[in-house]
């Protein structure tokens, strides 16, 4: 029985190495005083310093940013509005299922696959204003397209576990859709849009495919700098940028992870 | 009419029809209670006056008034949900409170009336609190109360004891009786415990598959249930089957007199086990010898089981009655409830 303990721990151990090392190894060469070597030749952080003299990565993470930001908004704005309209009108059943398949959709779809679409699509857009060549326009639909269905799923997720009878008890006591939205649907409703914007705001942070589809020469994201860079070399900068980035999705997704807990408490 | 009129009532989910052809007039300030046993129609019926599930057809008028179109929002019949509800987002205060805001009512008459509503139910110390923070007994005095504050025309209250433990719904059931008494409000209750039933309503009307079965005072009920089902779903009953001839029921057990003849030839008469007597010696009409097979212990009284029979009947534990004692039972025509199927 130890032994197989033992065993269980040893793999257990090793997967999770096998996990993290690489991303410690990228973070272990963002403080390494040494341009190309592999060996430790002291502690710098002016790999850090650089990243921030840098115009390049500077524009990168401001267009990063500016489309994570909008998209968020918007996209969690459009993603609360479906979740209570599917889940909250009177739909025949059969509309439920067929909600259902197109909401999780786009989340199973591969990327490259819904990538592909959006530039047949804005290829055709091209053609009727010039607005949808490529670049940062593009990109704020294209995030959110995809983050729509996501915010939609966690929202309505929310939506189920509150249950109907509390705005039944809203409508028992006299308040109209709007006053009963208002003061009990939406508040109760917070902590799942705040969940679904921060899952919305990290997988836009950190997309890769579908920017690269839908970006022009002007609105290069951190992840498509950071892929433009290391197919020329890898430098310890990238090593800094990348570790900033991870550091960032880390601190959302633990957030979320809080915010998610202290919902389902309650 | 003063009171709530129910003229007709259907509803039916897709092939279950789970209200039937419901007509009943509710006397304003009437504790009433619809008794029946799950999946009967209990809820529906009381969502259908409440307005939150529209009905496939019949009406439903309130002191003279046809509400039978009016939404949730437009009518004067407040709630106490079996889940009780309560907004977890707001504290007991707001939560009361929210009737009155939701219809604009002015500030200050709306924290007199939050404030008297919390005082009688003795709530005056937990106006900040959150649900969360409450006893199951106290959430739902705080569902009561914030049903009450409306001063609606009629209470609805879906099963508001059944989170309750049985110590403290025995205590609430009185409470919610003697509350009732002095608001002189129309309350509508929904159980499927016939103790409760008995002991809050000033009428009932028992449902099976959707219908009204049987209805009346708690009193008239119990004692002379109409059919097999009533008798059996309140409390327990000897039912004996036979025929009736030249005046009298012929059962396997005996030949009994009835107070009026029935209206049919073959069927059920019902006695309780508390209505049949002990007898010294054999009385006038409808004595039946039977020997003692079984007794309960039940602290306040023995439930005893006979035969011929099985004849149930319950005595005070004085008695001092052992297995095996032959004794003469008293089954008095004026006890026996004549059922109609
Ligand atoms: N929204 C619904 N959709 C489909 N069927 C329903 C719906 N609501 C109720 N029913 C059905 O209607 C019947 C009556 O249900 P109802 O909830 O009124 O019963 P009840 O007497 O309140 O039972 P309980 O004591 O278990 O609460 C049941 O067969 C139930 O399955
Ligand atoms: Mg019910």
């Amino acid at each position: 029985m130890k032994k197989i303990n033992l065993l269980l721990g040893i793999s257990a151990f090793s997967t999770m190495a096998f996990l993290y090392l690489p991303l410690m190894a990228v973070a272990f060469f963002s403080v390494n005083d040494s341009k190309y070597g592999l060996e430790w030749k002291g502690f710098t952080l002016d790999w850090y310093t650089k990243l921030f003299e840098n115009e390049l990565i500077l524009h990168a993470a401001w267009n990063t940013l500016v489309l994570a930001l909008v998209s968020t908004l918007v996209s969690t704005f459009l993603g609360t509005i479906l979740a209570i309209g599917m889940d909250r009108f009177p739909w025949p059943r059969k509309m439920n299922a067929a909600f259902d398949m197109i909401m999780h959709l786009p989340v199973i779809i591969p990327d490259i696959i819904f990538a592909a679409a959006m530039v047949v699509a804005f290829g055709f857009l091209r053609t009727l204003a010039p607005v949808f060549d490529p670049g940062l326009l593009n990109m704020i639909i294209a995030h959110i397209t995809f983050q729509t269905a996501f915010v939609a799923l966690v929202v309505r997720s929310r939506l189920a576990g509150i249950g109907k009878e509390i705005e039944e008890a809203a409508r028992d006591l006299y308040a109209d859709t709007t006053y009963m939205l208002m003061k009990v649907t939406l508040p109760l409703l917070t902590p799942g849009i705040v969940a679904g914007a921060m899952l919305a705001f990290t997988l836009s942070l950190d997309d890769f495919v579908i920017s690269f589809f839908t970006a022009g020469p002007d609105s290069i994201t951190l992840p498509l700098y950071i892929y433009a860079a290391v197919r020329r070399v890898v430098t310890p900068q990238i090593h800094a940028l990348s570790t900033l980035v991870l550091l960032v999705t880390i601190i959302l997704v633990i957030c979320m992870e809080r915010i998610t807990r202290r919902v389902n408490k309650k | 009419m003063k009171g709530l009129s129910l003229q007709g009532i259907n509803k039916t989910f897709g092939k279950v029809h789970a209200v039937r052809d419901v007509s009943k007039d509710i006397h304003s300030g009437e504790f009433f209670t619809l008794l029946g046993p799950s999946g009967c129609g209990k809820t529906t019926l009381l969502r259908m006056i409440a307005g939150l599930e529209l009905q496939d057809s019949g009406r439903i008028i309130l002191d003279g008034e046809d509400i039978t179109g009016l939404p949730a929002i437009k009518r004067h019949i407040n709630t106490v949900f079996q889940s009780y509800a309560l907004f977890p987002h707001l504290n007991i205060f707001d939560n009361v409170a929210f009737g009155l805001r939701s219809r604009k009512v002015p500030g200050a008459e709306v924290n007199q009336r939050v404030k008297d509503t919390l005082d009688m139910l003795e709530l005056g110390e937990m106006t900040k609190r959150f649900p969360h923070q409450l006893s199951g007994g106290q959430c739902q005095r705080v569902a009561l109360a914030r049903a009450l504050v409306n001063e609606p025309k009629v209470l609805l209250l879906d099963e508001p004891m059944s989170a309750l433990d049985a110590k403290l719904r025995a205590q609430v059931q009185i409470e919610l009786r003697r509350l009732q008494q002095k608001l002189g409000q129309t309350f509508i209750l929904v159980t499927h415990d016939q103790d409760e039933a008995l002991i809050v309503s000033d009428r009932i009307a028992v449902m099976k598959d959707g219908q009204i079965v049987q209805y009346g005072t708690p009193a008239e009920v119990y004692d002379f249930p109409k059919n097999r089902f009533v008798a059996e779903f309140l409390g327990s009953a000897n039912l004996f089957e036979g025929t009736y001839k030249d005046g009298r029921f012929h059962t396997a057990i005996g030949i009994f007199e009835l107070e009026k003849p029935p209206p049919w030839e073959k069927g059920l008469i019902a006695i309780r086990p508390e209505w049949i007597r002990i007898s010294d010696t054999e009385p006038a009409k409808n004595g039946l010898r039977a020997t003692v097979t079984e007794i309960i212990y039940r602290g306040t009284n023995l439930d005893i089981s006979l035969n011929p029979g099985p004849v149930r009947l319950r005595t005070s534990t004085y008695s001092r009655i052992k297995i095996g004692d032959e004794l003469w039972l008293d089954l008095a025509p004026k006890e026996i409830a004549v059922l109609n199927g």
